[in-house]
C-alpha cells in the first residue's frame, strides 16, 4: 500500500506549508520534530506552559494529514481499563442471562459433567472476544487502517504506573491484552504526548520520545498567528495588541499570558469593535490576559504606560518585521 | 563522521544531557534522514532527539555552537588581517630555494600555506592522537597543547628556524635576507600555532570537562557538614537544595489515590449491586489511598547552631515550596510561625528576615517548646510528622521534657535531625538523651545528603499507609 501522506513529509518546507493551511503558524523547530517524528516512527513528547498550541499542533496535524484524530486526556487515576480496552462486563452478563436457556438446549445431551464441560470449551470464548471488547482510544488509535493522530494529553496528569504502562505503545506500537493476544497496528500513528511539566516524567519514557519544547512566541510570530486565527482583525490593533502582550510577558507575573490569550484578547477587542487600544477598554479587558487577582493588579496601575509604548509600536511597526 | 558524532555525544554528557546508547543509535538514524547539508535542520533534529528537557535544549544549543564552531578555524584564519603575529605569514616567491628543507617538515609547509583548513584537520588529528578529549582539569590544558604541538611536529619546524637563523647570519647577501625572511615567517606562524593550540585545548577543556568541575563541587558540597559551608557557595547550595526538594515532592506529591485493578473489592461490589439482585453489573476494585503528607518544621536558629541555621532554613525554604501542607516554625529564645515569611519571600530575603526576627540569641528549648504548645499544638494530629532541627543545647534552662512528651503522643512521628554527632550528644548542656527518648528517629544530620535521605524516608512512609 502506497501511503498517500509519504509526499507531505518529503522536507521540513511541505510540513511547515501544510500546517499553515490549516492555520498553523509551525516554526522551524516544530516541523523538524514531526519531520523526524514520522522518519523515525517516535512519538513527539511536547512541553510547553499553557496555552502556547501544544494540543493545537496535534489537532492540526490531524487535519492536515486527513486523519482522524484520537484523543486521550489524562488524570489522576487512569488507568489501562479507561485508556486502551474494557470487557462490556453488562452485555456480557445480560447475555448469559439470556442465552441460560440456550445453554441448557446445548448441552443438555451430555451425558455427564465431563462431557458438558468438553463440548463448552468447544464454544471458545464466546464472551471474551471482540464482540465484547470496548476498545478505549489507545486500541482505536491502534487499529486505524490508515494511520491516525494520537494525542495523549497532560501525560503529566496520569500516575506514573500508567506512564509505565504507555512504554510498549510507544515504543513497539502494539499491547497485549491477555484474552485475545497482541494487537499490533498496521500503519503506526502519529503520536503526540503533551505535557505543563506537573511533574517530570519518568526517563524511560523521554527516552522513547522526541522532546519538542514550544516556548512564547517572538513578537513577529505571535503577530503571525493571530493574522492567521483572527483574521478580522485590523492590522494596525494587531500590532498593537500584541504589542503589549509582549510587554507584559516581560512582567514579573505569576501567569504570563500565553498564545491562547492573545487570541482571546483579540476577539474580545474585536467584539467590542475597538479600533484603537484605549487605556479604559484595557482595564475593562485585562481579565481575558491574566488569570490571578495578583496579576491583574500587579498590572493595573502600569496600563496607562504599558498602552501608550504599545501604540507607539504599532505605529512605527516593529524592526524586524521589516 | 562516526567519530565527530561520538565526541559530540560526549561533549552533551559533559554538559548534562544523558545520552545512553539507544539515544546515540536514535540520533545516528536521525543524522541519515537529515543528512549534513542543511546546519539549522541538522541541529534541530539533532536536539528534538536528544535534549529532554527546556534546560537541557538550552545546554545543546550552547553544547552544540562550541563543538561545531571548529569548522571556522580556517575562515578566521583569512578574516584575521589586522591581527599582529597570530596571522600566518603571506606566501613568498622566494620558498622554491629552500624547497629541500621545507620538504622534510610537512608542518613548516602547512604553516606557509594560506588556507589554514589543512592546519585546522592536522590539528583535530593530532588532538585525537594525543587524547585532547580526555581532558578533565584546567590545569592540564598547557600539557595538552604542547602535547598536540609536539605530535604535529613542532619540534621539526622550532629545528628548522633554527637552522635557518644560523645560515641568514652567516651571509649578508640575498640568499641571507630570504632565509631570515623566511625563519621571520615560520617563526610568525609558529606563533599563531602555539595561540591556536592553546584555544583548541581551551574549548576541548570547556566541552568536556568544565561541567564535570562544578559536578565535583556539588558532590564535594553535598557531602560537607553544613556548619562549614561557606558564604560564597550559597547560591550553589541554593540550587543543590531546590533540585533535592523538587525532586522528592515529584516523587511524592502526585500519588494519592490509586486504583489497584485486578483485586476485586467484594464487600464494595456486593453492596453496589443490591439493586441488580446481587449480579455485579458494576465492578469495584480494591483501592490504595495514600495521604498527602502533613509536616511541622521546627528549626533552631539560635548562635549554637547559626553556621548551619542559614542551609537548615534553605532547606526549609525549598521544601515551603513543594510541599503543600508544611507549617514551618524558627526559634532561639522563643517560637515563632515563619510560614508567611516563607510564603512572601524570595529565598535571599526569607533568610535573613527570619534571623533577624528570632536568630542569633542564646537557646531555650523550654521556652520554644512551650511557644508552640501555646499557640500552635492544636493543628497537632495522627498524621502529622514533626521534624526537630536543632543541637539540642538548650543552657541548662528547663528543656520542659513534659511538652516533648505531649509531642510525641499527639503526632504521627517525630524525628529529631541533629548537626552535631552522636558522641557529643549528652555533653555539656545538651539535653539530647533525654528529648530523644520521645523521638521516633533521631540522627545526626550534617550534610544535604543526610537531609535527603531522612525526607524520602519520611514521604515514603506517606506513601505506603
Amino acid at each position: 500500500m502506497t501511503d498517500p501522506n509519504a509526499a507531505k513529509f518529503e522536507n521540513v518546507d511541505n510540513i511547515v506549508a501544510g500546517l499553515l493551511e490549516q492555520g498553523y503558524i509551525a516554526s522551524r523547530q516544530i516541523a523538524t520534530a514531526i519531520f523526524v517524528a514520522e522518519n523515525l516512527t517516535k512519538p513527539i513528547l511536547v512541553e510547553g506552559s499553557a496555552g502556547v498550541g501544544k494540543t493545537e499542533l496535534a489537532l492540526a496535524s490531524a487535519a492536515w494529514l486527513g486523519l482522524p484524530l484520537i484523543r486521550m486526556q489524562c488524570y489522576e487515576g487512569l488507568d489501562e481499563s479507561k485508556a486502551l480496552y474494557e470487557w462490556k462486563y453488562g452485555k456480557q452478563l445480560l447475555y448469559t442471562q439470556i442465552l441460560k436457556d440456550k445453554m441448557g438446549d446445548v448441552l443438555g445431551d451430555a451425558p455427564g459433567l465431563d462431557d458438558a464441560m468438553k463440548k463448552l470449551h468447544g464454544f471458545g470464548d464466546l464472551f471474551f472476544s471482540e464482540e465484547f471488547l470496548e476498545p478505549r482510544p489507545l486500541l482505536k488509535a491502534l487499529r486505524q487502517k490508515h494511520g491516525a493522530v494520537l494525542l495523549i494529553d497532560e501525560i503529566d496528569k496520569s500516575d506514573e504506573e500508567f506512564e509505565a504502562f504507555l512504554l510498549e505503545i510507544l515504543s513497539a506500537y502494539q499491547v497485549t491484552i491477555p484474552e485475545i493476544g497482541t494487537v499490533t497496528s498496521t500503519v503506526p500513528p502519529l503520536v503526540f504526548l503533551t505535557s505543563n511539566n506537573m511533574r517530570e516524567m519518568g526517563d524511560a519514557l523521554k527516552r522513547r520520545c522526541l522532546h519538542l519544547y514550544i516556548p512564547l512566541p517572538d513578537a513577529r510570530l505571535e503577530e503571525q498567528i493571530v493574522a492567521a486565527r483572527v483574521p478580522n482583525i485590523e492590522e494596525k490593533l494587531r500590532r498593537k495588541l500584541v504589542s503589549f502582550v509582549q510587554r507584559l510577558r516581560e512582567l514579573d507575573l505569576k501567569k504570563l499570558p500565553s498564545i491562547s490569550e492573545t487570541l482571546d484578547w483579540a476577539r474580545v477587542l474585536l467584539l467590542l469593535h475597538a479600533d484603537d487600544l484605549a487605556p479604559d477598554m484595557v482595564r475593562d479587558t485585562l481579565n481575558v490576559l491574566l488569570k490571578f487577582e495578583t496579576d491583574i493588579d500587579a498590572v493595573r496601575p502600569q496600563i496607562a504606560e504599558l498602552t501608550r509604548k504599545a501604540r507607539q509600536d504599532g505605529d512605527r511597526g516593529y524592526a524586524t518585521s521589516s | 563522521m562516526q567519530r565527530p558524532l561520538e565526541n559530540f555525544f560526549r561533549a552533551l554528557r559533559a554538559a548534562d544531557i544523558r545520552v545512553s546508547p539507544a539515544e546515540s543509535i536514535d540520533a545516528h538514524r536521525t543524522v541519515d534522514v537529515v543528512g549534513y547539508g542543511d546546519r539549522q535542520l541538522f541541529k534541530d533534529a539533532l536536539c528534538v532527539a536528544l535534549a529532554k528537557t527546556p534546560d537541557e535544549v538550552a545546554n545543546f544549543d550552547e553544547c552544540f555552537e562550541m563543538f561545531f564552531q571548529r569548522d571556522e578555524f580556517g575562515e578566521r584564519e583569512d578574516g584575521d588581517e589586522d591581527g599582529e603575529g597570530s596571522q600566518p605569514p603571506e606566501g613568498a616567491e622566494s620558498d622554491a630555494d629552500f624547497a629541500d628543507q621545507l620538504g622534510n617538515v610537512p608542518l613548516a609547509e602547512m604553516v606557509l600555506d594560506a588556507d589554514g583548513s589543512e592546519l585546522a584537520a592536522a590539528m583535530e588529528r593530532s588532538a585525537n592522537q594525543v587524547g585532547a578529549t580526555d581532558i578533565k582539569f584546567f590545569s592540564q590544558r598547557g600539557y595538552f597543547a604542547r602535547r598536540i604541538l609536539d605530535d604535529m611536529g613542532l619540534r621539526d619546524l622550532e629545528r628548522l628556524i633554527a637552522s635557518l637563523r644560523r645560515s641568514g647570519e652567516g651571509d649578508e647577501d640575498g640568499e641571507g635576507d630570504a632565509a631570515r625572511d623566511l625563519a621571520q615567517r615560520l617563526e610568525q606562524g609558529r606563533r599563531y600555532l602555539l595561540d591556536e593550540s592553546r584555544q583548541y585545548v581551551e574549548r576541548q577543556y570547556e566541552l568536556y570537562a568544565r561541567a564535570n568541575g562544578e559536578n565535583l563541587r556539588e558532590e564535594f558540597l553535598m557531602e560537607t557538614r553544613m556548619s562549614n559551608l561557606e558564604h560564597r557557595d550559597f547560591d550553589r547550595m541554593h540550587r543543590i537544595v531546590r533540585r533535592m526538594a523538587k525532586r522528592l515532592a515529584s516523587r511524592y506529591s502526585h500519588r494519592r489515590k490509586h486504583t489497584r485493578r485486578g483485586q476485586l473489592d467484594i464487600r464494595r461490589t456486593m453492596r453496589r449491586n443490591m439493586p441488580h439482585d446481587g449480579i455485579p453489573f458494576e465492578v469495584l476494585w480494591k483501592q490504595i489511598k495514600i495521604e498527602r503528607p502533613k509536616i511541622v518544621v521546627i528549626c533552631d536558629v539560635s548562635k549554637s547552631v547559626a553556621a548551619a541555621a542559614r542551609f537548615l532554613l534553605l532547606f526549609l525554604y525549598s521544601l515551603h515550596e513543594v510541599i503543600a501542607h508544611l507549617e514551618a516554625y524558627a526559634f532561639s529564645d522563643g517560637l515563632i510561625s515563619v510560614g508567611e515569611i516563607l510564603e512572601q519571600n524570595d529565598v535571599e530575603q526569607a533568610i535573613p528576615e527570619i534571623m533577624n526576627a528570632i536568630g542569633f540569641r542564646s537557646t531555650d528549648y523550654g521556652q520554644a517548646l512551650a511557644d508552640y504548645e501555646e499557640g500552635f499544638m492544636e493543628t497537632l494530629d495522627r498524621h502529622t510528622t514533626v521534624i526537630i532541627l536543632g543541637d539540642g543545647r538548650s543552657n541548662f534552662t528547663d528543656p520542659r521534657i513534659d511538652i516533648m512528651r505531649r509531642i510525641h503522643d499527639q503526632s504521627r512521628s517525630v524525628i529529631w535531625l541533629n548537626p552535631e554527632p552522636q558522641t557529643f550528644w549528652g555533653t555539656g548542656d545538651s539535653e539530647m538523651p533525654r528529648y530523644r527518648q520521645f523521638c521516633h528517629v533521631a540522627k545526626t544530620c550534617s550534610t544535604v545528603l543526610h537531609l535527603e535521605r531522612v525526607v524520602d524516608d519520611i514521604l515514603k512512609s506517606y506513601a505506603r499507609a
